[in-house]
């Protein structure tokens, strides 16, 4: 099984992503970098964690636009396997490719219900974390 | 001519930077506060090949795909000429 992890300007954890791919799971794993188009030869992509783009704007705001996310549309929609880590999770969601991120009703119930219920800071954090899981 | 976009998060999205930000004012001695929200601003210089609407319409549909996220942010358009 082929694995390619993508890299943004700003992306720092794709070399642990590349590591684990060829040191532990034994596969072959390339970089790609986020110009390239062509992902045909790939089973799986990786999009790894870190600051695309500085985290500018709004994480994963500005990568979403990047010319890879394109190919990483059409690959998912060919049902291959699509894994964002941490910033790459955020910039699926600003790509409109996981269900539910898009869902603004109900992703605002969830924030407003946690303003009306006045938690701490720490538990909002928390919550959110655990909806990106 | 500018277009200035401001972007703000929805009165019911929490706003952990506008609450850390008003905790800090406080320490600092600031009193009467009620509230802190944080937004962004964005001021858009455009050239003269767009007529006023023109530049209203691409900087909302700016705000609307690129600057603001629709979900928990919304947004106001101004044109300074």
């Amino acid at each position: 099984m082929k694995f390619g992890v993508i890299v943004f300007p700003g992306s720092n954890c794709d070399h642990d992503a590349y590591h684990v791919i060829s040191k532990h799971v034994g596969q072959p794993v390339d970089f790609i970098w986020h110009r390239e188009t062509d992902l045909s030869s790939y089973d799986a992509v990786i999009i790894p964690g870190g600051f695309s783009y500085g985290d500018y704007l709004r994480a994963g705001a500005l990568a979403r636009f990047s010319p890879v996310m394109n190919s990483v549309k059409e690959f998912a929609a060919r049902d291959k396997l699509v894994l964002g880590i941490c910033n790459g999770f955020q910039i699926l969601c600003e790509a409109g490719l996981l269900p539910g991120a898009a869902r603004g009703k109900r992703q605002h119930a969830v924030y407003a219900r946690l303003e009306t219920r006045k938690r701490p800071a720490h538990a909002h954090r928390a919550r959110r974390r655990k909806l990106c899981l | 001519m500018k277009a200035k976009v401001y972007v703000t998060l929805k009165p019911s999205v929490l706003d952990p930077q506008g609450k850390a930000i008003k905790h800090s004012v406080e320490l600092l001695g600031y009193g009467g506060i009620s509230d802190i929200r944080q937004g962004k601003y964005f001021e858009i210089a455009v050239d003269g090949s767009l007529g006023e609407d023109q530049a209203r319409d691409e900087a909302e549909r700016m705000a609307r795909e690129v600057l603001s996220n629709p979900i928990i942010e919304d947004f106001r358009v101004e044109i300074e000429t």
